[in-house]
């Protein structure tokens, strides 16, 4: 104590009681981040309220989009409804996961005698994320059913989710794939020096690593297929947004629209919120920095 | 005379246009240490890789125990497991505890089980003086203590020939003596090994013989006295007259 080089100089040692000069100037910063921060939010907001009621026709678009009974009224149903969509997404979900590991999977084996295999995840890939979601649910929940007698068959939430499982496949199995090139090879020369074959090391080595990387951006996909869930209703089944067209036509008023948004939000904001923390938890934990 | 554990005979490979190994031949007898040691570029880390079939040989033989192990199309794996690795980055699995880092081989390559794999990875880790890191994670233990773990992780394949890859070049200054310990008691233990390295005085310590390499060949070898005492070729001369300077010797 006492001998550094800087205990010797003519400037006196800043005495260590609380806080630092750095902390005490941060603190000082942050206090004016937020003031600076709540005075332009007050100053957006009161725009908003003072400015949109005073546009010509707010009363009709107030009455027909905001309505207070009949979202009271509509809300139970549509909440209702809504337990559809979650089953859809629900079992969607594990078989996209399934599907797509298998795809991205067989896109890195080497073999030869696996060359249609591979090819056919390529096309695969191609095909489903060259066509946009919808039509795929058009041709597939139309197309199919009609390849068979029975009705049995026809059932659109079986061929709905089949849509769904095909197009967001070929997306997540991408961000797989991703996640396998991301693993450095350095992993796969250790464990092949060990006499691991290519399977193994893919089993134990590689797909770990890659599988702990791919978690934030496949909630992304996650929360976008939690809003495209809604577009099996095209094909028929009374989902969230079904029930809200069919209480529109019923109030002739738009406020169901508005209900089955904020049914929407109550469970993508969260979610979105999650896979933006896990994704900054990945980021602090592979050391990457933000400068500001 | 005994016949050479490794050996190489006219061993060429080149990376597009860039020939890396222009014909090594070299013997390595059973318990012998050989340090390979040469500029950055001459060859050291690609005669090793291509020891392990890390990476195909253009031409020559590759044999171990007098079979060739470089024949093309030949299974790399069950020769793998015979040949160990360290590499410079450590390269130990990120994912997994020290312990299991260690057991992982042995339970997915020679099907022992799991217990017992673990029993025999703690008992490795305790003669590399690990036993109360074994159950911590890589990015948990210092540059030593993870080439440690990483010595260990291919000791517990019992391999018949150790290749060391510059294994102390990702290391702090004060970290390397520990690394070179276990070298050292590999060495006692009869290992055979082949080491790429740029500590000089513990090459010379430690060799039976050292290769000095220079643009993919072998220029010169021979006792570690005379390689690092009476260098012949000029280019050997120069390569340690370099090194000298620098305050690695």
């Amino acid at each position: 104590m006492g001998s550094g080089p800087f205990r010797n100089s003519a400037h006196p040692v800043i005495p260590m009681d609380s806080q630092t000069r750095r902390e005490a100037y941060e603190q000082r910063q942050r206090r004016r981040s937020i003031v600076i921060a709540s005075a332009s939010t007050a100053v957006v907001i009161a725009t908003i309220v003072v400015l949109v009621p005073r546009a010509p026709r707010w009363d009709r678009v107030k009455k027909s989009f905001f309505d207070g009974d009949i979202f009271t009224d509509s809300f139970p149903r549509l909440l209702e409804a809504f337990w559809l969509d979650i089953k859809i997404f629900a079992w969607s979900v594990p078989l996209i996961f399934a599907l797509s590991l298998a795809i991205a999977v067989s896109r890195n084996t080497r073999s030869p005698a696996l060359f249609p295999l591979r090819a056919a995840a390529v096309i695969y890939t191609d095909v489903f994320r060259g066509i946009p979601v919808i039509l795929t649910i058009f041709l597939v929940g139309f197309g199919v059913p009609g390849l068979f007698e029975s009705r049995a068959w026809s059932n659109p939430l079986i061929w709905g989710s089949a849509a769904l499982i095909l197009s967001y496949s070929a997306y997540v199995s991408e961000e797989i794939r991703a996640g396998i090139e991301g693993v450095h090879e350095s992993q796969r020369a250790a464990a092949r020096s060990l006499g691991m074959s290519s399977t193994q090391t893919m089993a134990s080595v590689i797909l770990p690593q890659a599988l702990r990387r791919i978690v934030p951006p496949m909630m992304n996909s996650l929360v976008s297929l939690q809003k495209d869930v809604a577009l099996v209703s095209l094909i028929g089944p009374v989902e969230i947004l079904r029930q809200a067209g069919l209480d529109k036509s019923k109030f002739a008023n738009f406020t169901p629209y508005v209900a089955a948004a904020v049914i929407f939000l109550m469970v993508t904001i969260p979610c979105t919120r999650l896979a933006d923390y896990l994704l900054n938890r990945e980021r602090r934990r592979t050391g990457a920095t933000t400068v500001s | 005379m005994t016949t050479p554990k490794l050996s190489m005979r006219g061993v060429r490979k080149s990376f597009g246009t860039n020939t890396v190994l222009d014909g090594i031949d070299l013997d390595v007898a059973p318990g012998e240490v050989i340090t390979l040691i040469g500029a950055s570029g001459s060859g050291k880390s690609t005669l090793l890789r291509c020891c392990n079939l890390l990476e195909p040989i253009d031409d020559g033989a590759i044999l171990l125990d007098d079979d060739d192990i470089a024949e093309p199309g030949l299974d790399a794996d069950p020769i793998r497991r015979r040949i160990g690795m360290v590499f410079q980055s450590f390269n130990l699995f990120p994912h997994m505890s020290v312990t299991k880092n260690v057991a992982i081989g042995p339970r997915k390559v020679l099907g022992v089980d799991k217990a017992t794999a673990n029993a025999t990875a703690i008992e490795l880790l305790a003669r590399l003086g690990l036993t109360d890191r074994s159950d911590a994670y890589p990015d948990q233990l210092s540059g030593g203590q993870q080439q440690r773990v990483a010595i260990a992780r291919s000791l517990a394949m019992g391999p018949e020939v150790m290749l060391l890859d510059e294994i102390t070049s990702a290391l702090d200054p004060e970290l390397v003596g520990e690394v070179l310990d276990v070298v050292r008691g590999l060495k006692t233990d009869g290992m055979t090994m082949l080491f790429a390295t740029h500590e000089m005085a513990f090459a010379r310590e430690i060799s039976d013989r050292v290769c000095f390499l220079h643009k993919g060949r072998i220029l010169e070898q021979g006792p570690p006295d005379q390689i690092f005492g009476e260098p012949q070729e000029p280019r050997t001369r120069e390569f340690l007259q370099r090194v000298i300077d620098s305050g690695r010797l």
